[in-house]
């Protein structure tokens, strides 16, 4: 199946929601940033320059004997595809924003189940990633160690003894990892309580930012945790610290939750079924409105308030609710209202089918 | 209010960026906002941090607040970037210009990331004698703990292997 394919569906492999503690932690993604020696980082290359780069690394993916650790990856150049497909890879969170911008110096290869994506000409020449359902760091780390392994077989990365591999910002270089966490942390949330949470994580290297949101406000609860250091830990420290404080805000989360169902269960019962009812009747939904009420009903499910709804469709239905998706579907142009339109009847008819 | 890029259609979205204290409003209607949105609009995050560390760069690297002076015309070797470029757009020109900046890269790497020394990942084929250097230190400590535990004989064959290292590294490493 070709990349252009697999736009076409929302499916990718971190949605299932079947990995451990996957109600809360939505996905685990670990990047690394690579570049290759004595050639220039991307940005001060041309046109031309540039898709060398990607003709080298087209041919370390390609190459046979490390096939085992790579796997079977497909590389496209960005500026096959059209507009709305770049910008669903984005909604999908297999590629960046960034990979959009000059695109047509830059390429994508990406493993058939979506979850490694390896952009070319980023930032950087490589940036390796790994994107898993649940808490799952040390896992997506072993992944993308591996192919990158492979990628070493024949590329010469530039890498220095005292300062690790060498990127272009000086904010990723020694071991070029950034592994982040999307949580959805409602209960801390509704408590009062996240403010506090973020305080404590700020001064422990770790960064915060809200999604699908305006500024730090985010409309789904969601939240990704990074690691900010890159230099003077090792990979594995770096895993092994970020997963210990997402256990430990995964605790409080759930006892917030529990918390609030005990002393305010018609609080949390009324808003679960609101947000249920209006998802299910509704005929006109913003994607403000729409991830609000997505983010109540998944604490609807994970309190188990509601059965017979899965976090994966949740999970397909925030990508598939997204203008680009919603425009690939249509098969043309939509105006904003049209769109909030055509996305009611898609959530409407999906939680139809997830009934019967 | 009409939309500050078409001219056109009323104005619904309202963009307000702050960047170094300096606010700046936008006002587009939604097909434009629409447009640029494709275009990249959710780029701007990073592209605060590298004007954030463009900013800490020019302090490090000129002494002095918010690049009130020129910076320096030293440029790396290599790929012909200048410090005044790293400066402005936070970004390095290729490998060789960590060791050409070295000396100005440091204090900014300790304030980025509290320390300046890789400890991860060594690439098998590339990493040149750090693999051999690790594995040295990593031995070096297991001694330690052996000598602290009193367990000599495994600190003998341990001490041994340090041996063996060094060896291999003063004939010229693994390559």
């Amino acid at each position: 199946m070709s990349i252009k394919d697999k736009v076409g569906s929302a499916r990718s492999l971190w949605m299932d929601a079947d990995g451990p503690d996957a109600d809360i932690v939505v996905s685990s993604r670990v990047r690394v940033a690579r570049n290759l020696t004595a050639i220039p980082f991307p940005h001060l290359l041309d046109l031309e320059k540039s898709r060398e780069v990607t003709a080298k690394i087209r041919k370390a993916i390609e190459n046979t004997e490390a096939s085992e650790l790579i796997g079977n990856l497909e590389l496209t150049e960005l500026g096959e595809l059209t507009p709305l497909e770049r910008q669903l890879l984005v909604d999908k969170h297999l590629i960046s924003p960034d990979l959009l911008n000059d695109f047509q110096a830059k390429a994508v290869a990406i493993r058939q189940d979506e979850a490694v994506s390896v952009m070319v000409n980023e930032e950087d020449h490589l940036r390796i990633q790994c994107l898993l359902s649940g808490l799952q760091l040390k896992e997506a780390w072993e992944i993308v160690n591996k192919v990158d392994d492979g990628l070493e077989k024949t590329l010469d990365y530039a890498f220095s003894e005292k300062l690790g591999y060498l990127t272009s910002c000086p904010t990723n270089v020694g071991t070029g990892m950034r592994a982040s966490v999307m949580l959805h942390l409602t209960g801390l949330k509704i408590t009062n309580q996240i403010g506090g949470v973020f305080h404590a994580i700020g001064k422990l290297g770790l960064t915060v930012r809200g999604l699908y949101g305006e500024g730090t406000e985010a409309a789904s609860d969601l939240f990704q945790i990074s690691n900010q250091i890159t230099l003077g830990q090792s990979e594995e420290e770096l895993v092994n610290n970020l997963t210990s404080i997402t256990r430990q805000i995964l605790t409080q989360e759930r006892a917030s939750r529990k918390s609030l169902y005990i002393d305010r269960r018609e609080f949390i019962e009324d808003r679960v079924y609101r947000a249920y009812g209006i998802l299910k009747n509704a005929r006109i939904l913003t994607l403000e409105e729409a991830m609000r009420l997505f983010s109540d009903l998944r604490l609807g499910i994970g309190l188990k308030i509601i059965l017979g709804i899965h976090d994966k469709l949740l999970n397909v239905l925030m990508v598939e609710a997204s203008p680009a998706f919603l425009m690939k579907m249509a098969g043309r142009e939509l105006s904003s209202h049209q769109m909030d339109v055509y996305r009611a009847d898609l959530i409407r008819n999906e939680f139809e089918k997830a009934e019967k | 209010m009409q939309c500050e890029r078409c001219n056109e259609r009323p104005a619904t979205v309202h963009l307000t960026e702050i960047t170094n204290g300096q606010k700046q409003e936008t006002h587009l209607c939604e097909v434009c906002a629409k447009e640029i949105q494709l275009q990249g609009f959710g780029l701007l995050p990073q592209m605060n941090l590298h004007n954030f560390l463009a900013g800490l760069l020019n302090y490090e690297f000129n002494g002095s607040k918010f690049g009130q002076q020129e910076a320096g015309v030293k440029a790396c070797a290599k790929c012909g970037v200048a410090e005044s470029q790293f400066v402005k757009k936070g970004l390095l020109g290729c490998g060789d210009c960590y060791p050409c900046f070295e000396e100005k890269l440091q204090p900014l790497l300790r304030r980025i990331h509290g320390n300046t020394r890789h400890t991860g990942k060594v690439p098998e084929r590339t990493g040149g004698n750090a693999r051999l250097l690790k594995e040295i230190e990593n031995m070096k400590r297991k001694l330690t703990e052996a000598v602290s535990r009193e367990e000599f004989e495994l600190a003998a064959e341990l001490r041994d292997t340090v041996r063996q290292l060094e060896k291999r590294l003063e004939e010229g490493g693994e390559a």
